[in-house]
């Protein structure tokens, strides 16, 4: 995947970026993550995670064989996309279920379609999804960090069966609560945004319209009237967090222009609010990512951008 | 005589396999999506579409030559529409379970496109004996479609088969895979499937006549690879 094109018009800035250099500067802004995950979770956590992305690289590697492609695997996004599943899963997942989700994510969403650049949707999170409708039971049972027991509460699931909230800001922020391997610590995730933004790998968009909107939207639309919400929680609790910096965000699968971010992270964030306030499951930022994923191109329809002194041209 | 004989037998299979409506003609997908959640189902269905496509194939055919053509398409239909109305009153009266099963799709027969593509592109141009032979090959094509995706989708998605317990106590079942993203999963891979063996052969017919390559002038007498049929 070497694509340096040295012909092209202005302006002539180059840089000396690759796939695999992205994908490094990714991958070492989730090691926070995988280290919260692991250090509150236990080995149970490691395991889950070294399956799922060595399933998924394997995974890689042999769809690139059977379909006579150029090998792919040394640009390390099978890499990333095993480890963003993997802290999507929650710990006590059965490892052959971490294995089918590694393979649904690299070969169905996105060899199939033509591979990196080509997916429409983020391959970890459709594979997320796919796993959520498929076991339901068995990606909704959590492990509680402090004592181990199967079959806790998340926040948002406490949340949603209206009992008492036993959850203070500083459990949700630094960890130590139950949910998927990766979104326990916000703290954890905050640290690979930073590095992220640091390293210009994303730009701050996404990440702050999208949780700025779930943050108005819990706020405006209380449980006990208008302006009562509890935005923090909303915040810090679920997968937020980890969505909003390393999902949405994801090169291929969201629009090109500034404007179509911005559309594209309000979306996010409307859908999760009401998926979150008003849905079946307690949980709503995989499906809204997923579904504005879809509507991308759309978005890059008509916000194509106007070239100085040229007319708006929409195909 | 042996010519005839080898034409019937053509007609007989050519739904199996090489024009499946469903899997290679892309005909009736609505049922074939929607249906085929269970085994049992989907054998349900392709009998009552088997059925209906039998009787109105032998009576388009017995009245092809009285038919204005103007006006072919609502007599086709009405005959279909008969034949569904007694599908769906015997299904009630002595299979009650598979009726609720099936539910709107068995009035929705009526509409299933193999049914008056049958009769469009066949029965009306053919003889009586050869219409049979067209509704049992299409019907049983139909059915195998249905039945391969029933099993494929029943196995995975509720661990059994025909209702008796296969794989259930060894994974747990991807309850996804009865959902109806689970049908359009099982679709696309069966199709794909099909298609993959149909391109295989047709280039191993390619290597064996000598030439691969797609030239006009080869192409024009028929030896790339094309259906003489």
């Amino acid at each position: 995947m070497e694509n340096r094109l040295f012909v092209s018009s202005s302006p002539h800035l180059r840089e000396n970026a690759s796939t695999r250099k992205i994908m490094l500067d990714v991958i070492i802004a989730l090691l926070p993550a995988v280290v919260a995950g692991i250090w509150f979770f236990g080995m149970r956590a490691a395991l889950v995670i070294i399956v799922t992305v060595a399933a998924a690289v394997l995974t890689e590697y042999l769809m690139r064989l059977g379909l006579k492609r150029e090998q792919t695997v040394s640009d390390l996004s099978a890499v990333v996309t095993g480890l963003l599943l993997a802290l999507n899963l929650p710990p006590s997942i059965p490892i052959w279920i971490a294995i089918v989700g590694s393979v649904i994510a690299i070969a169905l969403i996105k060899q199939l379609f033509g591979g990196l650049g080509q997916n429409f949707m983020n391959p970890a999170l459709g594979a997320r999804v796919m796993l959520v409708v498929a076991w339901a039971g068995r990606m909704t049972t959590w492990t509680d960090p402090v004592t181990d027991a199967v079959a806790t509460a998340t926040p948002l699931g406490a949340l949603k069966e209206g009992t008492l909230q036993s959850f203070s800001y500083s459990e949700l922020f630094w960890g130590n609560i139950a949910g998927c391997i990766g979104e326990t610590s916000a703290f954890a995730i905050l640290l690979g945004c930073a590095w992220l933004l640091a390293r210009k790998v994303i730009t701050w968009r996404i990440p702050v319209f999208f949780v700025g909107t779930v943050a108005l939207l819990t706020w405006v639309l209380g449980p006990d009237g208008l302006f009562t919400g509890d935005p923090l929680y909303h915040i810090l609790a679920g997968g937020l967090m980890l969505g909003a910096v390393f999902m949405a965000t994801d090169y291929v699968t969201n629009p090109i222009t500034r404007k179509g971010r911005i559309i594209f992270a309000i979306g996010c964030g409307v859908l999760t609010s009401l998926f979150r306030l008003y849905g079946n499951m307690p949980e709503g930022v995989s499906f809204a990512i997923i579904l504005m994923n879809i509507v991308t191109p759309l978005i890059d329809r008509h916000t194509v951008p106007v070239s100085f002194g040229g007319e708006r041209h929409v195909e | 005589m042996a010519k005839a004989k080898g034409k019937s037998f053509a007609v007989l299979t050519n739904g199996l396999i090489k024009e499946n409506p469903v899997l290679r003609l892309v005909l009736g997908t609505c049922p074939t999506l929607a249906v085929t959640t269970m085994a049992k189902n989907a054998i349900g269905m392709g009998i009552a579409a088997t059925f209906v496509l039998l009787g109105s194939n032998i009576v388009i055919s017995l009245i092809r030559k009285i038919v204005p053509n103007k006006v072919r398409i609502p007599v086709f239909i009405t005959v279909i529409a008969g034949f569904t109305t007694i599908v769906q009153m015997l299904l009630h009266a002595y299979a009650q379970d598979i009726y609720r099963e099936l539910g709107i799709f068995i009035p929705l027969i009526v509409v299933n496109c193999i049914i008056l593509a049958r009769a469009e592109m066949f029965a009306c141009k053919n003889s009586v004996g050869l219409s049979i032979l067209d509704a049992l090959g299409m019907g049983a094509g139909f059915t195998l479609a249905l039945l391969i995706m029933g099993s494929i989708r029943e196995i995975l998605g509720a661990g059994t088969w025909f209702g008796l317990p296969l794989t259930k106590d060894i994974f747990d079942p991807a309850v996804l895979m009865i959902l109806p993203p689970g049908g359009f999963l099982a679709f696309g891979f069966i199709i794909a499937a099909i298609n993959k063996f149909s391109a295989l052969k047709i280039r191993n017919k390619e290597i064996a006549s000598g030439c691969g390559l797609n030239c006009p002038g080869c192409s024009a007498s028929g030896s790339n690879g094309g259906d003489p049929s």
